[in-house]
């Protein structure tokens, strides 16, 4: 809290003494510099992981940490050694059919929960919670039995089809929304003769578009970096994979080495990197929305 | 609050009219509820309740898929808790990771959220930072750590090895393979740490005016105004924690088998060690998994899926009803 340290923007004058900038601009590094140690700590892996992804093989077995030359041509090879493209595909399609029959059915599922009134709504939503604490594990022997019984395991079927029936975290943080809508304006719409399901298309999802937009991101997310579903589902047939799945194999598939190994999960961080920087606030409300209100 | 009734029903309506249009309306009301919970009542029946159910009758019974399932009784329950060599290390492992890592998740976290409340200049950039790693794929995250930990020519180790310390041989390591993995984790702490950042902006600034003027040091400041207000984060952070240790799965499964130097796909082979090195990263699921679905012996998983079951139940109530004691919630019940 000293002074020095609440330098106002006009003290950037060129009238300032070089060495009293230089020695704020040291104070401010000071001031920071726990928060500055954690932040290089948190690149770090990143940029190691980078570095590595431009190495020739022989440099990253060596021990080398900086690339002499560049080998740009890694990120090409990867393609020729390991499916990417087919196993990005079927990523894309388990996000994006997964995530719009969650939205499609949690969004009027979480309305009944918070906007309409019924016997049993407290008691049904404490269920919902018991759904979303239970770990995978405790279902995943019969449900598997039952998908093997259809005949749709080998396929992205088994990942996709549960999400169409309600998600319990997207129930909860819908919900958790939508009671923050003042009941005025729906009791207004109502008023004016809109039946519930007008409603909930006219008011509630125009007001609560800021969380729908969080739970289709977190979708997105959740089933790109989706490991354990598709690891029982899949099975062996490299052409059915994941990026998860692809990407965690992909060292055995052909022998190959640590720097395309390292461009492949370059590739694999670079969507969520760049859906992020594109929706950065919706993130960040989305995980407050979860946590201060839970 | 049934609105079409009253305003349709004219200066003529009689008491009757009105009844029945009310009924109508209540019908009409609980249908909609019905149809708006239908994909709900569906999902849980078959996802959720049909499972558990089936859970706790095939746990009872010895299946493999091929053949019909036959009634073992407790026999399952009974290998699980006497002769089975390798539930106790997993168990172990687990709790493990309960003890070490949700408390070290939530420090840090916390930690680094304090840090960036106190940050004049670059706090977005700083809160990008420390964001982006948990939203990094599992998997990805994985492999990249057991790059940089690669005992030989990882650079962590060669950096260590300049500074003249040797290191440790990290994922392949028993005693070191943990602590990677929580290392791993920490480095996700992202959510963790936006939710307590929004929880301490959110503590009223005059509760930290009037301590500042009964004379309350910073240290006192945090720990009778600060941790109290945002106890109910504090307690929504382990909860998670603890749900997320007991169905730890990917980071596991991925660096036992890419340190191991030969991934597997599921089922196929057996030619990875379970839980390398020596059984230290083999977790509770990850031996639900290899009972179900590499020996599927998918009975005694069953029976290990209910014994997980009872255990998180148990863990959450407990946390839950401890916390009534300790921690501070608002007035508002918003």
């Amino acid at each position: 809290m000293s002074a020095v340290a609440h330098a106002k923007p006009a003290a950037r004058s060129t009238s300032m003494p070089r060495a009293l900038r230089r020695r704020r601009l040291l104070v401010s590094i000071a001031d920071h510099s726990l928060l500055i140690a954690a932040a290089v700590a948190f690149v770090a892996p990143v940029v190691f992981v980078l570095l590595t992804s431009l190495m020739t093989n022989r440099q990253a077995l060596s021990g080398d940490l900086w690339p002499s030359p560049f080998r740009w041509q890694n990120f090409l090879d990867v393609f020729h050694d390991a499916p990417l493209w087919r196993w990005a595909l079927n990523s894309f399609l388990y996000a994006t059919l997964a995530t719009v029959g969650l939205l499609l059915s949690s969004i009027p599922i979480a309305y009944a929960f918070a906007c309409l009134r019924w016997r049993g709504r407290e008691l049904a939503f404490m269920v919902v919670l018991v759904a979303l604490m239970l770990p995978p594990q405790v279902t995943v022997v019969p449900l598997y039995v039952m998908w093997a019984k259809l005949g749709l395991v080998g396929n992205i079927w088994p990942l996709v089809i549960p999400n169409w029936f309600g998600d319990a975290f997207a129930i909860f943080l819908l919900r958790q929304f939508f009671l923050t809508i003042p009941g005025e304006y729906l009791d207004a719409a109502r008023v004016d003769g809109c039946g519930e399901l007008r409603v909930l298309t006219r008011v509630v999802v125009r007001m609560g578009k800021p969380a729908i937009a969080a739970v289709a991101l977190f979708s997105v997310l959740y089933t790109w970096n989706d490991y354990f579903l598709p690891l029982l589902y899949l099975g062996e047939n490299p052409s059915n994979w994941v990026t998860s799945i692809g990407l965690s194999q992909f060292r055995s598939l052909h022998q190959v080495q640590w720097n395309l190994t390292m461009a492949a999960t370059v590739l694999v961080m670079l969507p969520v990197i760049v859906v992020f920087f594109l929706a950065q606030k919706a993130f960040v409300e989305g995980v407050t929305l979860t946590g201060v209100k839970g | 609050m049934s609105t079409t009734a009253a305003t349709e029903a004219g200066p003529a309506a009689v008491a009757a009219d009105r009844r029945r249009a009310r009924r109508g309306a209540n019908r009409r009301r609980r249908l909609t509820v019905l149809a708006f919970l239908s994909p709900w009542l569906v999902g849980f029946s078959v996802f959720f309740g049909y499972p558990l159910v089936m859970s706790a009758w095939l746990s009872l019974h010895s299946y493999d898929l091929l053949t019909p399932a036959r009634w073992v009784g407790l026999a399952n329950y009974r290998y699980m808790f006497g002769d089975d060599p390798q539930i106790w290390p997993a168990v172990s492992n687990t709790l493990w990771l309960i003890a070490v890592s949700v408390p070290a998740t939530v420090l840090f976290g916390f930690g680094i959220a304090m840090l960036l409340t106190r940050a004049r200049t670059g706090a977005g950039a700083f809160r990008t930072i420390f964001y982006l790693p948990a939203l990094v794929p599992p998997v990805a995250a994985t492999l990249g750590f057991v790059y940089l930990l690669n005992p030989s020519t990882g650079p962590v180790n060669v950096i260590l090895g300049k500074l003249g310390i040797e290191g440790p041989l990290w994922f392949n390591d028993p005693g070191w393979s943990k602590p990677s993995l929580v290392m791993l984790g920490l480095w996700g702490v992202g959510t963790t740490m936006i939710i307590f950042l929004a929880a301490i902006l959110d503590v009223p600034k005059h509760l930290y005016e009037s301590a500042e003027l009964d004379g309350a040091s910073a240290l006192q400041r945090l720990r009778w105004v600060t941790l109290p207000t945002i106890s109910p984060v504090i307690l929504f952070a382990v909860v998670l924690g603890v749900i997320a240790s007991l169905q730890y799965f990917t980071q596991a499964h991925v660096a036992a088998s890419v340190a191991a130097g030969s991934a597997v796909q599921g089922g196929s082979t057996s030619t990875i060690e379970i839980g390398y090195p020596e059984g230290s990263t083999l977790f509770y699921p990850i031996l639900v998994y290899n009972h179900g679905f590499r020996y599927f012996n998918m009975g005694y998983a069953s029976a290990m899926a209910m014994l997980l079951l009872v255990v998180a139940f148990a863990v959450t109530a407990i946390i839950i009803w401890n916390s009534r004691r300790v921690v501070h919630y608002q007035g508002d019940a918003r």
